[in-house]
């Protein structure tokens, strides 16, 4: 493979003639943030941050790079946690932040057509003041839909609705060579030859890149009622998941939360929690038309939990109650953040069954390994953020434990029947685990793909797949 | 410790409407809770109940199917509560509606301790509380934002003013209004929603009161006259600043003051 070519003055001309001059930043004026994401060590400037206001700029730019053989990496709004919008060997970072406009809403075919900057709290704003629904709902609200869209992001609701491949209908597509392909459409079935939709989303901007996205809408439930269901540990609560779902009254959510996390997001946002005097809780969400039919659907699960061993189960049926459950659920993340040093995660994935035994294994690594773990996550669908904390460990000695700790987690994950990451992507950070799990014909399928698409390897280089 | 806690059922949500003709809002079909800000005055009386012992009673007013919020306090952990019930007391204003509630806690017998959360939010008056404790003849404060400390004789309490913080000893009996965020609301429980299922929500009416002159409750007893109501508009208050540096530094944390977010 022939080395990229470097970003010259010619080429920072060429692109201000496309973007016009405030929009193409470069050298010392680009901000520290276009360096990284939120949570992966890896670090590394681009040579050039270009902000894009339209699918023909992409198209152009990325013609231009193709020609010229320059990587580009394409970046929403950097809230990804393993790496994989970080331009790792430089030229150009491609951000799609101001290509936010909310295009269409069809409300005949139940879709929005959206550019990919659109911020998810802006769909989920929108869609419902016309009594719609987009169902996904990763915690980061701030995220843009093209990343979303780019790491496949589950979130919260994905027990009862699926995660975002199952609400996006059609893509408009960017090629590495800036040919422009429509994927999918306004169809709700599509037999017509291999779905390159679905290779699209998930693929970490790898493949193509997203200037338009139609998203499937469903009616806007108008009733939901949380539960948040004490447990004297976090055993007893997660060993109830299963059975709630054996009961086949499907919650929206499941989620389990550790009290240590919740006084960790009580800190951060000085706020109190409405309960944080057990070891561990469960969250439950129902939602439905009627409020009678949700507390129908609920009651039946609140005694599954109560003859669990629950110490109660609490109702939050009003915004209010929501809002002081739900706000410090999405500061999760930051909270733990807030209480260390530096961390890294774990976004594992396994089989609703075995969750609590792998929680389990994870509170022996801590033991293990002398190395705090604060976890929470969806229950409900097996995948489990799982963070480990640096604290006071020196450099050297966090490392270390790190690569000891992921090891035997991705191992026991793998074990149990499950996949690296459930919804934030491999990326740069956990390439590593991917082969040394995913095995070699599965890997070389990747790479092939990779290169019908970007035989140039162009396009975010050095991602999902490691040599 | 007696403790008595004053709440009323709302709208569940701020999108109201109201019915152009007769002027009353259209309550059907659509959901209703507690005052979120009743939830930090019964919150305040379980944290207290917690500390000091007692009891808890909680008094509402309203058509019969007002009782739901009464069942909802039994749920967060009230040991009592009564329902003023009457269609004497329809149409009542602030005015009336304290006085109806004084006669009711008249008729509930004797507390140390009367809590009202600051106002309601549909009707945004915050009077009512301080009206009962003038009906009631008992010293009363309002905008409650901590509580410092309870001896048997008297309360000490912190009082958020526009401008400045009073702290306050007051001697029981008497009436203090919370403001929001003094306590956490307890989410309702489901075990006691089992327990309290068949418990009984007392209706006190028009015949069960002292003051058996109609004129003082309801439409009859208000002095207020209602032109128009009318849902207001949404309120989004927003200020762009376009200072820089320095200047934007001191006007953002002269703000923050006011707000009383930080202190010099």
């Amino acid at each position: 493979m022939t080395a990229y070519k470097k970003i010259t003055h010619k080429d920072i001309e060429f692109l201000k003639k496309i973007c016009g001059s405030d929009r193409v930043i470069y050298g010392s004026d680009i901000h520290e943030d276009f360096s990284h994401d939120e949570l992966a060590g890896i670090r590394r400037y681009p040579d050039v941050v270009v902000e894009v206001k339209s699918r023909d700029e992409v198209s152009a730019i990325m013609k231009y790079a193709w020609e010229n053989n320059i990587p580009v990496t394409p970046r929403g709004q950097g809230t990804g946690l393993v790496g994989a919008a970080v331009p790792v060997k430089g030229g150009i970072l491609l951000s799609l932040v101001r290509m936010n406009s909310i295009l269409e809403l069809d409300e005949d075919n139940l879709t929005l057509t959206v550019e990919p900057g659109v911020l998810l709290m802006e769909i989920s704003k929108y869609v419902e003041a016309h009594d719609l629904f987009y169902p996904p709902d990763p915690g980061e609200k701030s995220a843009t839909i093209g990343g979303n869209i780019n790491t496949n992001a589950g979130g919260m609701r994905a027990v009862k609705y699926g995660v975002t491949r199952d609400f996006i209908r059609g893509l408009e597509v960017v090629l590495p060579n800036g040919n422009v392909v429509q994927m999918g459409g306004k169809i709700v079935k599509d037999s017509s030859g291999y779905s390159l939709k679905d290779l699209i989303i998930g693929s970490e901007g790898t493949l193509g890149i997203v200037t338009k996205a139609i998203l499937r809408l469903l009616p806007l439930p108008k009733v939901a009622i949380s539960l948040l269901v004490p447990f004297p540990t976090l055993e007893m609560a997660i060993e109830t998941v299963p059975k709630i779902i054996k009961s086949k009254n499907i919650p929206t959510a499941i989620e389990y939360m550790e009290r240590r996390v919740i006084l960790n997001a009580e800190d951060y946002l000085g706020k109190k929690f409405p309960d944080a005097t057990s070891d561990a809780y469960i969250l439950l969400t129902f939602d439905g038309n009627t409020r009678e039919d949700v507390e129908k659907k609920y009651e039946n699960v609140a005694h599954i939990c109560l003859d669990a061993g629950a110490i109660d189960v609490f109702i939050s049926d009003t915004q209010e109650r929501q809002e002081s459950i739900w706000s410090a659920r999405g500061a999760f993340l930051e909270a733990i953040k807030s209480s260390t040093t530096e961390m890294d995660e774990c976004d594992v994935v396994v089989p609703r069954k075995n969750v609590a035994t792998f929680i389990r294994f994870t509170r022996e690594i801590e033991k293990d390994l002398d190395i705090r773990i604060a976890s929470f996550g969806h229950a409900g669908d097996g995948n489990l953020h799982v963070y480990l904390l640096k604290d006071e460990m020196d450099d050297e000695t966090y490392k270390r434990k790190l690569k000891a700790a992921f090891d035997r987690l991705y191992a026991k994950g793998e074990e149990l029947g499950g996949h690296v990451s459930g919804e934030h992507g491999i990326g740069y950070a956990k390439r590593e685990y991917l082969k040394a799990t995913a095995g070699d014909d599965y890997m070389q399928l990747l790479r092939n793909i990779k290169n019908a698409f970007d035989p140039k390897n162009i396009l975010n280089p050095d991602k999902i797949c490691c040599d | 410790m007696n403790i008595l806690v004053c709440i009323k059922q709302v709208p569940g949500t701020s999108d109201v409407e109201v019915d152009e003709k007769t002027g009353v809002l259209k309550r059907e079909g659509i959901d209703s809770k507690i005052n979120p800000y009743d939830l930090y005055a019964l919150e305040t009386a379980l944290k207290i109940r917690e500390e000091k012992g007692g009891k808890i009673t909680v008094l509402s007013m309203g058509p019969p199917q007002a009782a739901q919020v009464i069942r909802e306090s039994y749920m967060m952990g009230a040991d009592e509560g009564a329902l003023l019930t009457d269609r004497k007391f329809a149409g009542a204003d602030v005015l009336a509606t304290a006085y109806t509630l004084s006669q009711g806690i008249r008729k509930l017998g004797k507390f140390d301790l009367i809590i009202c959360g600051k106002m309601t939010t549909d009707g945004d008056t915050a009077q009512v509380g301080p009206e009962i404790a003038e009906y009631l003849d008992v010293p009363h404060v309002s905008n409650v934002r901590k509580i410092l400390s309870i001896t048997d004789k008297l309360i000490t309490v912190e009082m958020d003013m526009p401008e400045t913080v009073e702290i306050q000893e007051v001697l029981f009996p008497c009436l203090i209004t919370v403001e929001k965020g003094i306590y956490t609301p307890r989410l309702p429980s489901f075990k006691l929603k089992l327990k309290t299922l068949n418990k009984d929500v007392p209706y006190i009416t028009f015949k069960d009161l002292k003051d058996q002159d109609v004129y003082h409750y309801g439409l009859n007893g208000s002095p207020t006259q209602v032109l128009k109501v009318f849902p207001p508009p949404k309120n989004q208050v927003s200020e762009i600043w376009n200072d820089k540096g320095v200047v934007l530094g001191k006007r953002l944390a002269d703000k923050l003051k006011e707000l009383k977010f930080i202190r010099e």
